[in-house]
């Protein structure tokens, strides 16, 4: 099904990249919901959508069903669109509910749908209306995790970006700070605060914070680097309140970790020797880590279907330093500046891809017979029937696979598919 | 707009997905946006099928509105035409393209493609999957079946076909299998099971049977009726999920085949009726259950649990409203209110305040019982990946019966386990703290489950230990009969005398 696809070459790109629009079978971004609920802990998230909206994090969700979960669908009816009811009033109404069933919320995002976006629903206005309403007890946000305007991660991007403002201002003459930025599990967090601890860099926070009541101050003293490459309109808002970005790879692996700490060693003019006595242990642990799936991993192809936006720094990672040979790396969306450096490092004979035309990726990718293919949920088992190795994309986004003690992890998580399908003889 | 935790029911389209994932031959070209991918991993994982399912979705985006989303879907179609070349096109629109009316229908009809290509009216914003799933099967059956029987030779066998099952479907696989074998056993022929594993050609030989088995009245009921008006194909509407439910099916579908239904009934393999009467079942009488579930099978499983295994039905209930009147009407056999909603908050509240002693429920119950620490186990849809075992599993007929028997049991086999673990309470490896062996992962501890329920009322420790030495699986209806008796009374403090006359007075 080509409705358009086109070879293009980019001025600061000495790589072509396919760009494919047809079929696109990837998440919305609403998916990030599952994710952004438990790293924000008193913050809900309320769906303004249908009941198609509700049942896909349902069923993203899986088997994570709580007790009463910190995220909703309020779910439009036939009224609602006919006018018969006044919109803002019924979502008045529902929130009045909500925050009265759940009075230790502290955060409310309000998360535009496709439904919401198509009939033009003023959400960010709602949120002034509601937060004003509910202040100081509650803030009311919105985003939108629609999936005509975001794919999967990039509702993430929509979340930090609509948070960013809501961040206080730090002192104009405050010293230089460093934020992280992007969700991340809070064991890497903690494997990264004691990292920057040991090159003395003080004034490190998290972004998003674990609960809404301590958010960071950020102003032109502060640094920010970049986890996860999806990011691009937390950054674009971050730098608009004078925020600086530190150019880094994503910390994947053993070099993409030391390069992304580098980046704030230079920032806070760090010592050679001190960068070295705070970066060999890890750096160690994870050569050794990585050197028990060498063998699993090394000459193997790989074919990414487009998914989080993690692919690059994905292949870039296997490729450098297990080995691997990447055949096709889709990604939903290329964002040429956060990964100006990733884009770099990576393969030259490896196609890069950006959009998706699902079957005509499937014919490239059987025609391509790789050893492993990455690929979402509604790919993987008809692609095993067909006989192929396959690694469920949405793994990769709910896994710790961030940092130096997580590099093991991430290459096991490629290297168990392969190992699976050697062990069994059924 | 109404405020949703849980749903038990996707939206229509994918109830039209279970129906076009379900059959062979069929393509659904579904006009939305790359979101509602999400509903492919529903077959490919939940019900592990190695196919992708028959979908094309034209995964509009932002930028396609302002400019031709309409030629976007001529062209999903025309390419889904080209590319799987199936017999029959499905056609629609999920719920945002719903909104931008670019009406599917008419747009394929001008692709005029060589086969058939039937356009799909499902309101995403009013009905759900089930109600989805019914429509697209009324809708196949009618445009595919608009033919003459084919008459045939005198004295050939019975035949009939088979309504309801589809893809995703609870235990659907396993029942049709079953109904089959129980079909054979009173030698009629099988001409259509459908929509499950049936084709556009298979649907055109409906009229070709004498009458119709429908299994999922949810799925069924419409295109059923529609074939008994047109075609005069009477319908067996015994749902055999449960022993006695198998002989009714069994009596009923042999008076409209006009055969004898004796060597079939007593053929009867079940182990049910042993197992339910051998003595060490006695424990199970009057045990205090709460069903719910989609309609048909929760008013089955009332049947089942009250005269098959001798509980007590203390409420019954399902999520889809279009069968709240028969859900109803069985509630007064049980001398129950029906418990008719889908919002799983309430079911939760409902069941919390029954305190009954086993739930048979859907996966959303399964979890509340988790948390309320009551035995549960699943008898319906929503459809969840151990709904789909690799063993031969069937809910309905001879064999469906044991399977129920095994299912709805074992929970509470373990909960009589429990009982000689507090026998050792003061053991060292076994103790309260610990929780019941079963509800290993998710259980909260029993204290947190039973809190008082009645704030005003004070229990003394001597009551309060009293009480931990019961049994967990009726601790909470003592608890709950205590305060009661103590309240009726003006008792501010439950003793352990409190305790006991609480007891004897609710003794029958």
């Amino acid at each position: 099904m080509t409705q358009s696809a086109s070879i293009a070459s980019c001025d600061d790109l000495a790589r072509p990249v396919l760009r494919e629009r047809g079929q696109r079978e990837v998440f919305c971004g609403l998916t990030g919901i599952v994710w952004l609920h438990r790293k924000i802990q008193d913050a809900f998230f309320l769906v303004v959508g249908s009941r198609t909206c509700a049942h896909l994090i349902q069923s993203a969700a899986g088997v994570m069903v709580f007790a009463e979960p910190r995220f909703a669908t309020a779910i439009m009816e036939e009224r609602d669109l006919a006018g018969l009811a006044d919109a803002n009033e019924e979502l008045d109404r529902v929130v009045d509910k909500l925050l009265e069933r759940r009075p230790e919320i502290r955060l409310l995002f309000l998360v535009g749908s496709c439904p919401s976006e198509v009939i033009k629903l003023d959400l960010s206005r709602a949120a002034q209306r509601l937060s004003k309403k509910h202040s100081p007890a509650v803030r009311v946000l919105n985003y939108s995790g629609s999936g005509i305007e975001t794919t999967f991660t990039q509702g993430e991007d929509a979340c930090l970006a609509a948070l960013v403002p809501d961040a206080p201002q730090s002192e104009a003459d405050a010293p230089q700070s460093l934020l992280v930025v992007g969700a991340l599990p809070d064991i890497v967090e903690d494997q990264f605060a004691r990292i920057f601890a040991d090159l003395g860099i003080k004034d490190v926070a998290f972004f998003p914070p674990r609960r809404s009541t301590q958010m960071p101050a950020i102003g032109p003293n502060t640094r920010f680097l970049i986890a996860q490459p999806f990011l691009g309109d937390t950054a674009r808002m971050l730098e608009e309140r004078g925020a600086r970005r530190l150019p880094a790879l994503i910390p994947l692996g053993a070099e993409g970790t030391t390069h992304w700490f580098k980046a704030a060693a230079d920032a806070w003019g760090i010592d050679a020797g001190t960068f070295q006595r705070a970066i060999a242990p890890g750096r160690d642990r994870a050569k050794r880590a990585l050197s028990r799936h060498r063998d699993a991993l090394q000459g193997k192809s790989i074919f990414f279907f487009p998914d989080s936006q993690l692919e690059p720094p994905l292949a870039r990672f296997l490729a450098q330093e297990l080995g691997m040979r990447p055949i096709e790396i889709g990604t939903p969306y290329l964002n040429r500046d956060l990964l100006s450096a990733e884009l770099e490092q990576l393969p030259a004979d490896a196609l890069l891809s950006e959009g998706q035309d699902v079957d005509l990726q499937l014919d490239r990718c059987r025609a391509a017979r790789p050893d492993i293919i990455v690929c979402g949920l509604g790919l993987a088992n008809p692609l095993e029937r067909e006989g192929f190795t396959t690694k469920w994309s949405i793994e990769l986004v709910f896994s710790p696979i961030h940092g130096f003690d997580c590099a093991g992890d991430l290459a096991g998580l490629f290297a168990r598919p392969l190992a699976r399908r050697a062990m069994l003889r059924v | 707009m109404k405020l949703t935790v849980w749903t038990y029911e996707g939206p229509p389209h994918v109830g039209a997905m279970r129906v076009a994932t379900g059959m062979k031959g069929v393509h659904y070209v579904l006009h939305a946006p790359q979101g509602d991918t999400y509903a492919d991993l529903l077959f490919t994982m939940i019900e592990r099928r190695s196919e992708r399912p028959p979908v094309t979705y034209t995964t509009f985006q932002a930028r396609d509105l302002g400019t031709d989303t309409a030629e976007l879907f001529k062209n999903a179609c025309r390419d889904a035409y080209t590319r799987f070349q199936p017999e029959a096109m499905i056609v629609g629109a999920s719920c945002t393209a719903e909104l931008i009316q670019d009406d599917p229908g008419g747009l394929a009809r001008a692709l005029d493609l060589p086969i058939p290509v039937l356009p799909l009216d499902l309101p995403s914003y009013q009905r759900k999957e089930n109600w989805g799933a019914s429509e697209t099967f009324y809708q196949l059956v009618r445009t595919l079946a608009a033919k003459q029987a084919t008459p045939r030779p005198d004295g050939a066998r019975p035949s009939c076909n088979i309504l309801g099952a589809t893809a995703l479907g609870f235990r659907h696989r396993d029942d049709v299998v079953e109904v089959r074998r129980l079909l054979g056993l009173l030698g009629i022929d099988v001409n259509v099971a459908a929509p499950l594993d049936a084709t556009p050609a298979d649907l055109r030989r409906l009229p070709d049977a004498d009458f119709n088995v429908l299994l999922y009245p949810e799925i069924g009921d419409v295109a059923a009726r529609w074939l008994e008006k047109t075609y005069g194909q009477p319908c067996v509407r015994t749902v055999p999920i449960g022993l006695g439910a198998t002989r009714d099916f069994i009596a009923e579908v042999a008076k409209i085949a006009g055969v004898d239904p004796a060597a079939a009934l007593e053929s009867d393999p079940s182990r049910l009726p042993w197992w339910s009467r051998s003595v060490d079942s006695n424990y199970l009488t009057g045990k205090r259950v709460f069903i719910f579930g989609d309609a048909s099978h929760a008013i089955a499983a009332a049947r089942v649990a009250s005269e098959e295994l001798g509980f007590e039905v203390v409420g019954l209930g399902a999520y889809n409203r279009e069968m709240a009147r028969e859900v109803r009407a069985a509630a007064t056999l049980y001398g129950v209110e029906a418990t008719i909603s889908d919002d799983y908050l309430e079911v939760e509240a409902v069941i919390a305040a029954l305190q009954p002693e086993l739930v048979l429920g859907t996966q959303m119950e399964r979890h509340i019982s988790k948390r309320l620490n009551i035995p549960c186990a699943v008898i319906s849809a929503p459809a969840h990946v151990q709904d789909f075992p690799a063993r031969y599993s069937p809910q309905m007929g001879f064999e469906g019966a044991n399977v129920l028997f095994d299912t709805w049991v074992h929970p509470l086999v373990m909960g009589l386990e429990e009982h000689l673990l507090t026998m050792f309470r003061d053991d060292f490896e076994f103790n309260d703290a610990a929780g019941p062996s079963h509800l290993a992962a998710h259980a909260p501890p029993p204290a947190a489950a039973l809190a008082a329920s009645v704030s005003e009322i004070t229990w003394t420790p001597e009551a309060e230990a009293e009480l931990s030495k019961i049994p967990f699986f009726v601790r909470g209806k003592a608890r709950r009969n205590a305060e009661r008796f103590a309240s009726e009374r003006g008792l501010p403090t439950i003793h352990i005398e409190t305790l006991y006359d609480a007891k004897s007075h609710y003794t029958k």
